[in-house]
């Protein structure tokens, strides 16, 4: 597999614009004759549609969803980064692209680091051109927060639903272009696999989620923005529909998987309650500013929360991490309720649960101010829970909730089957080994608006155009495999639903690959999955037919997908024998508890080949250079 | 506890439908959703075909879920979609009727999912700022006074689950394209075209919706608490059009 980035050389600061003039274009009266698969219509697939459109190519959309008004990303509630700095604070494209580096502990692309914080501000301009209701002072000029321990106020909101709004700006422009006739909408449809014609992506089989048939689309070009893989762990905040499908299949068409082990587990979620939980809700990230984290000093302690005196409280962060106290960024707040607990400090029904506590905060601003600053979020979780944060402790637990691994791109976002491209979370690009909070909202829309738009005329400029032969034998093996998959899963007539198994492959990679990873849990994590498969394959129960609407029968063939790539993203953690970021092994850490980086060996990206079914697959490296900013060890004691 | 869930079932959009009889084991804390997982893992098990229904995000915020409960669109609670009901609200031995929307333009296509791509195809008539990519000035070009924007949000904040058509005696989408008229039409951005309200309403009214007749079941239900305000919003839209069409650059 040849990884070659195509990142630009010289002076950071006009890579991309010297990328820009370097790279081919397609004449404007020539766009017509191309079209454009485009898988996903989240932020990033949907700002991709519309800009593709509007530069006069054709494009098919394609997405799951009942409409492309709904996508996971409608669920970001806290922000979008981007570095205007209207406060005035001393914020700067550099002061961001250097956050986001440092903040991914050195695993991301400087080049492409860079490029996003340059177009992070277009991205403002243009969504308020759309009509998304940003958050504003009084003087009618924008608002910002502060977010995620970042020191400046960067982050661009709308209320608590920033997801939704820049979300629905999308969509309508999107709208606007399929009335118009240059989008195609595929509504409910699922891509099952990508077409290759010599070697190059030149179409998709799709399963018609309705009516249960099996159809091929042509184009000159794919790109997939099909989200990411937080669900392998079964629990997470992620919507219950997203899946790792689209980018495993391609994965098993040829396309490089990158740093699969590198997933967020995002702090502040709440715990769960019982086996028929089927997803864990996120509480912002904010609550930690006015919240403080404790556990009961005595394990035994049976007390009621509010009638336990100062004396046997544990304020373990505040304790371990003096300076930032409760304000430590997720990975290290993650791994400290998870060390409490698994101590047996831990609160709760299931000994899985840390108290966040309001009441200090209460006594000194009062309950009208924190009801202002979170009213919605207490309201949110007393509806969840039935418990009001005003007069208990909430009780808070790790999630998973965001994937920084995904497919390997190059600098203008193609994996490495000619043809397909790869945005949004489905890529690996920017976050290296952690994401800072609100960047994915930034990078999926830098990517759909502002990136790919240019880039894939670099490719399509090397077609001929107006591909659109859907009878090529490629389109007939490929189907063949589709198909023969989807009869396997209805033939089994086993006694096991297909969510048992993926319940039952989620504990085991949340237990050996989640928050911290050490070898021995990784060898059992691998040896026990193929069991895991075995039986899927043995006992598998899915009713009813193919050729109609069966939502049972999705759930199967993505569990079993998810079971495969889990098995991956094990090999990854492995084999990656350092800590960096949110990938955390326990043989690699500072005295202070830190991620301690092995850069000698490890300053690259993972990239794993398919290399046929039952055949181990294949460790491939990106070597990572830092031109520009210095590799230090992160430290927040 | 213990409840009963009558739900219905209809194979397909043409079939006959009819209520089904799930008597289930749940416990409190169990989210309305999870619970009909509980019986659709049991049917699974038993080769039997699961109940069909919408969900995604279960936390209210994509607006995929919703059926009526017990006659209420997205059951009890105030302001919330289906996926926030808890069992907590429900006692032991309660019998629950679980049914899709009922609106002539939201067709049922198996038990409880219902399409909404009418919903789709207003916004494509108009509910949009027409801007290309990278033509937009600074965000900050434009001063927007803070009350008109929180107001523009409040109506923007429509998740599109259709629980306003279904509770409306005449399935009317009146709030649905009102929110959307009113989000747009409040800010300065979209001042040009604001014409938009006349194809909009216009395809509200060809895909089959009912019209208004101010009975308010719309907002008492809507998860987000659209106010009836942007009804008469958007009829002042369409009055303003008629009367002086040159107002808007589409007319
Ligand atoms: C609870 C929560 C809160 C968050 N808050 C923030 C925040 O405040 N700020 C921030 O920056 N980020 C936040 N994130 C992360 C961010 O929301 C996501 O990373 C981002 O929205 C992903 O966008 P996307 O377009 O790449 O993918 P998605 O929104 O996941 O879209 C995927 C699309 O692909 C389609 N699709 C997938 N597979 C297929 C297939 N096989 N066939 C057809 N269609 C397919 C789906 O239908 C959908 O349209 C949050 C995440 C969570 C879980
Ligand atoms: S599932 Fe998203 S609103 Fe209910």
């Amino acid at each position: 597999m040849i990884l070659d980035s195509q990142e630009p050389t010289g002076p950071i600061e006009t890579r991309w614009e010297r990328h820009r003039q370097s790279i081919r274009v397609v004449n404007p009266a020539n766009k017509r004759k191309y079209t454009v698969i485009v898988v996903g219509t989240g932020l990033a697939g949907a700002s991709a549609s519309a800009t593709f459109a509007q530069l006069g190519y054709n494009v098919k959309a394609f997405s799951f969803h009942d409409s492309p008004r709904r996508a996971h990303s409608i669920a970001a509630q806290g922000g979008i980064n981007a570095a205007k700095n209207y406060q005035n604070d001393g914020d700067s494209v550099w002061r961001l692209f250097y956050d986001t580096v440092k903040g991914g502990d050195y695993r991301a692309r400087e080049s492409n680091v860079y490029r996003l914080a340059q177009v992070s501000v277009d991205i403002i301009d243009q969504c308020v051109a759309q009509g998304v209701p940003f958050a504003r002072e009084y003087g009618g000029y924008l608002a910002n927060r502060s977010f995620g321990g970042a020191l400046v106020s960067r982050t661009f909101y709308a209320r608590g639903q920033t997801g939704q709004q820049l979300l629905l700006g999308a969509y309508q422009a999107l709208s606007e272009q399929i009335g118009k006739g240059k989008v195609t909408m595929y509504s409910r449809r699922e891509m099952l696999d990508v077409a290759l014609i010599d070697g190059h992506a030149k179409g998709i089989i799709v399963r018609n989620l309705l009516t249960g048939a099996i159809e091929r689309y042509a184009a000159d070009a794919v790109v997939l923005a099909t989200g990411g893989y937080g669900n392998v762990f079964y629990l997470s905040t992620n919507a219950k529909a997203s899946n790792v499908t689209a980018t495993y299949r391609a994965y098993r068409r040829g396309a490089g998987f990158a740093n699969p082990c590198f997933t967020q587990i995002h702090p502040t979620c709440i715990p769960v309650k019982g086996d028929y939980q089927s997803k864990l809700t996120l509480m912002s990230e904010s609550l930690r500013n006015d919240g403080r984290v404790w556990v009961p000093k005595n394990k035994d302690e049976t007390r009621d929360p509010s009638s336990i005196p100062e004396a046997d409280r544990d304020y373990y962060l505040e304790r371990i991490y003096p300076t930032f106290g409760n304000l430590v960024p997720r990975d290290v707040a993650s791994r400290a309720a998870k060390k409490m607990c698994d101590a047996g400090f831990g609160v709760g029904s299931s000994g899985y649960g840390v108290y966040l506590d309001f009441k200090d905060a209460i006594n000194r601003l009062g309950e009208k101010n924190i009801a202002d600053k979170y009213g919605n979020l207490f309201e949110m979780y007393e509806r969840i829970t039935g418990d009001s944060p005003y007069k208990k402790p909430m009780m808070i637990y790790p999630a998973s909730h965001y994937t920084m691994g995904g497919l390997w791109v190059d600098y203008n976002l193609m994996t490495t089957i000619p043809g397909l491209f790869a945005i949004g979370e489905a890529n690996f690009s920017d976050h290296g080994a952690n994401r800072l909070g609100a960047s994915a909202l930034m990078q999926g829309l830098a990517d759909g608006y502002f990136v790919i738009p240019y880039t894939i005329g670099h490719y399509l400029a090397s077609q001929t155009g107006g591909f659109s032969d859907t009878s090529h034998a490629s389109f007939g093996d490929t189907e063949a495999d589709v198909k023969a998959k989807i009869e396997k899963m209805l033939s089994i007539n086993g006694k096991r639903t297909a969510t048992s198994f993926h319940r039952e492959v989620g504990k085991i990679i949340w237990d050996k690959c989640g928050m911290a990873r050490d070898k021995a849990g990784l060898e059992e994590a691998l040896g026990r999955i193929p069991a895991i498969r075995e039986e899927f394959w043995s006992n598998l129960c899915v009713p009813g037919t193919g050729s109609s609407l069966n939502q049972e029968l999705e759930r199967a063939g993505r569990v079993s997908d998810f079971i495969d790539f889990s098995e991956m993203m094990v090999r990854d953690a492995l084999t990656r024998d350092e800590s960096c970021g949110a990938h955390f092994r326990e043989e690699h850490q500072t005295p202070d508890g830190e991620a301690r980086r092995d850069d000698e060996n490890y300053s690259h990206g993972a990239v794993w080949e398919f290399t046929g079914d039952g055949n181990a697959p294949k460790r491939n490296i990106e070597p990572l250079k830092f031109e520009y900013v210095p590799l230090t060890q992160r430290s927040y004691a | 506890m213990k409840v009963e869930m009558r739900v219905w079932r209809q194979d397909g959009p043409d079939a006959q439908g009819k209520f089904e009889s799930y008597p289930v084991e749940v416990v409190e804390a169990m989210s309305f959703l999870e619970a009909l997982d509980v019986i659709n893992e049991q049917l699974v098990e038993q080769g039997q075909e699961p109940i069909v229904f919408e969900h995604d995000c279960r936390e209210g915020i994509c607006g995929s879920c919703g059926a009526m409960v017990n006659g209420r669109a997205h059951g009890p609670g105030d302001r919330s979609t289906l996926c926030q009901v808890h069992m907590r609200q429900f006692k032991d031995g309660d019998v629950i009727y679980v049914e899709p929307w009922r609106a002539g333009a939201f067709p049922v296509l198996k038990d409880l999912m219902v399409d909404r791509s009418s919903f789709d195809r207003i916004i494509q008539a108009g509910g949009y700022i027409s801007v290309r990519t990278g033509s937009a000035p600074d965000g900050n070009a434009i001063p927007i006074g803070k009350a008109v924007s929180d107001e523009a949000m409040s109506a923007a904040e429509c998740i599109g689950c259709g629980a306003c058509v279904a509770a409306c005696p005449n399935a009317s989408a009146s709030l649905f394209t009102s929110a959307k008229i009113s989000h747009l039409s409040l800010l300065p951005q979209g001042d040009p075209e604001r014409s938009r309200v006349l194809e909009m309403v216009k395809v509200m009214d060809d895909e089959g919706f009912g019209s208004c007749t101010n009975h308010g079941e719309c907002s008492s239900v809507c998860p987000k608490g659209i106010d009836l305000r942007y009804i008469g919003r958007m009829n002042r839209e369409l009055l303003r059009q008629l009367v002086h069409p040159s107002k808007g650059q589409l007319a």
